[in-house]
């Protein structure tokens, strides 16, 4: 009895320690905004020196964040995440102080709709004009008024030539039987079934379940050549002959071509998944001049190649392309054609679930 | 904040003191200073978090993959969904080959480390353990190189010249029950040698006295007698063997989704944190009416030796 009540105290001990706790921060944060990385003391004519980043992990060198602090002399504080979904649901609790995020374009397009980002002030980007027109007034975002972009890429069909004699065309070869048990393909529900509702004649962005269901059917139809699914390191695969060939994200084909050079990079012709990376200030950001100087600061040539040249993404940034060394200007280029008829994946609302539901059907039937 | 906080937990004691309810209880401060900060951390990071899955798990999901604070069970619903039973149904077949494998191949184990000089237990016990020093990760990795068509196996069986053609030992479903049996073996291991060791021998010695074969004996004595540490080392491989979902991800080639695999998607793909709440839920579930079932046996069986 003694025993049992003591513990129940403890138990309401630290549920008040947790209540407690939770109505501190209310009371700490300026705007109600929960615990911040680091809040101004509102109520000033001129900004703190102060930028809080949210970006994504390995995307972003630390030279530029330290030329950018002594150039300016802003404080920057970096957090970073590893899906667009983690940002979302972080921002979407509440901008926890944040100055600049990187959403993909379907995610841009959903925070403008749920009205979670700042109109940017272009006066105060000149150097927006380096980037190349086709990366600017995306669906997303028609004017630009809330996004700026960032680096870009492409999920393609990477082939190792010296195990495959015939030619790969598109995402149709894959059926082929010489690639039995043989593929190594992302784990993205949306490129793989956006691959197949493109061969089928439909859109990759389809929202119609049966056009779904359909390309689900496809896909089944592609899983004996499947040997696995992998998001996190396809190119290992490709590199150690593991595969004869897969579908792949554009960066992870040019590390391995660097490791094994039979690879070759095949764009498939149905459909190339395109993906665009972009500087957007959240709504509620408590440094929204430092934040434009930022964005400024990365759209600077030489910044932007210094950040291609550790991280070899697509760089929409004309002026920095010129600077880079032909070698990573030659791997991180498109050709011009495939860029037009590539296709972004958007987000697709609702249908987000049935998506899931045909990509867990086609994972069940695997076995 | 931390100033309101301390000031809580110093006076909140007092005011809770048994004079005020009028009984006789008097708190034993002693067992309130060990216990509290166990009881505080369970609380914040096990209750809590239960509760707030709890919570979740009879939301809606956004059409943004947010929460909607509408009251629902369809998330319940949708796992009476043939597709999301026959995952669990795989997932349960699953660990039950491997729980299965782990007792087959480590009751003889456990027997010799338990029945090896004294000497010698504490370095077979050792060696067990090693290996949960290193990352599991890590340890799946170098299954992995180990199995891969180019990998050491492959290389040394050509080089051998016992096979021509690199055999397919990757990206399938025995290689996930290897990294299942590999990872989870320990587990199954420390309980069995913990029950076979406190085995009376004289009982053995006293079967074989009666004219029991030494498979007999086993069968009537030493396996009874050691069933609560079989009991409790099948429940400690079959439980998380439902849920490490990174085993069919890596060396399954994410061809074979288990329950875990599909909690994992419902939050990170499908934005759909409601029901993967509400499927964690039901895991738990099962694993709660699992621990009964043990509870169950292992009292059973104590009355049982009362009896005798």
């Amino acid at each position: 009895m003694k025993k049992t009540f003591s513990i129940l105290l403890v138990m309401v001990l630290s549920l008040g320690m947790l209540l407690a706790g939770c109505g501190g921060s209310d009371n700490a944060g300026t705007n109600g905004n929960g615990e911040a990385p680091e809040q101004e003391s509102s109520g000033n004519q001129e900004e703190e020196k102060v930028l809080n980043v949210f970006n994504w992990s390995e995307y972003l060198p630390q030279e530029v964040i330290d030329q950018f602090e002594q150039e300016t002399g802003i404080k920057v504080n970096y957090d970073t995440y590893s899906s667009n979904e983690e940002m979302f649901a972080k921002l979407q609790a509440g901008n926890a102080g944040y100055d600049i995020a990187v959403p993909s374009l379907y995610f841009v397009e959903v925070m403008v709709k749920e009205g979670m980002l700042e109109k940017i002030n272009k006066d105060n980007i000149p150097n927006l004009k380096n980037i190349g027109d086709e990366f600017l007034g995306r669906d997303a975002d028609p004017n630009n008024d809330y996004s700026v972009p960032y680096m870009w890429g492409k999920d393609i069909i990477a082939v190792n030539k010296e195990l495959v004699d015939f030619e790969v065309k598109g995402y149709k070869d894959l059926f082929n039987p010489a690639f039995e048990n043989s593929l190594v393909v992302i784990d993205e529900p949306r490129t793989l079934l956006g691959g197949m509702l493109e061969m089928l004649g439909y859109d990759a962005n389809s929202t119609n379940e049966d056009e779904i269901r359909e390309a689900g059917e496809k896909l089944k139809e592609l899983l004996p050549n499947i040997k696995a699914f992998d998001s996190d390191s396809p190119k290992t695969m490709l590199v150690s002959n593991e595969v004869k060939a897969g579908v792949v994200y554009g960066a992870e084909a040019a590390l391995a071509m660097r490791e094994n050079p039979a690879i070759e990079i095949v764009y498939p012709e149905e459909f190339v998944s395109l993906w665009q990376d972009n500087l957007v200030i959240p709504k509620g950001a408590p440094h929204k001049e430092n934040a434009e100087k930022f964005i400024n600061f990365i759209l600077r040539p030489d910044i932007s190649a210094k950040i291609s040249m550790e991280y070899p993404y697509g760089n929409p940034n004309v002026e920095a392309l010129k600077e880079l060394p032909e070698d990573i200007r030659y791997s991180i280029t498109v050709p011009a054609d495939v860029v037009e008829r590539g296709k972004f994946i958007k987000d697709v609302g609702e249908a987000t679930v049935i998506y899931d539901r045909v990509w867990t059907e086609v994972k069940n039937s695997a076995q | 904040m931390k100033d309101q906080s301390t000031a809580a937990v110093m006076s909140n004691p007092n005011q809770s003191e048994p004079k005020k309810t009028g009984k006789k209880f008097k708190i034993n401060t002693g067992l309130l200073w060990t216990i509290s900060p166990a009881t505080i951390w369970l609380v914040l990071f096990l209750v809590v978090p239960l509760i707030l899955v709890l919570f979740v798990s009879f939301m809606s999901r956004g059409t943004y993959g947010g929460i909607e604070y509408t009251f629902t069970i369809e998330n319940y619903l949708r796992f009476l969904d043939p597709l999301y039973l026959n995952i669990m149904w795989t997932s349960v077949v699953m660990a039950g080959i491997t729980t299965l494998a782990c007792l087959i191949l480590g009751y003889p184990f456990a027997y010799l480390i338990a029945r090896s000089p004294v000497q010698y237990r504490t370095i077979l016990l050792f060696l067990v353990i090693v290996p949960f020093w290193t990352n599991s990760l890590v340890r799946t990795y170098a299954w992995i190189v180990l199995l891969r068509t180019e990998g050491v196996i492959n290389n040394l069986l050509i080089y051998l010249g016992w096979i021509q053609e690199p055999l397919q030992l990757l990206y399938n479903d025995g290689a996930v029950l290897i990294g299942l049996i590999y990872t989870l073996f320990p587990f199954m291991v420390l309980p069995l040698y913990g029950s076979i060791e406190k085995l009376d021998k004289s009982l053995l010695e006293a079967a074989s006295d009666l004219g029991a074969k030494p498979w007999q004996a086993f069968l009537k004595v030493t396996l009874p007698l050691t069933m609560p540490g079989i009991v409790s080392g099948s429940l400690l491989v079959f439980i998380p063997a439902l849920g490490l979902f990174f085993i069919p991800d890596l060396m399954g080639g994410a061809k074979t989704m288990i329950i875990g695999n599909l909690i994992k998607n419902q939050f990170l793909t499908a934005r759909d944190w409601p029901f993967g709440s509400a499927l964690s839920i039901v895991l738990m579930i099962l694993t709660l009416i699992l621990i009964a079932i043990y509870v169950r046996i292992a009292e059973g069986d104590r009355r049982g030796i009362h009896d005798i």
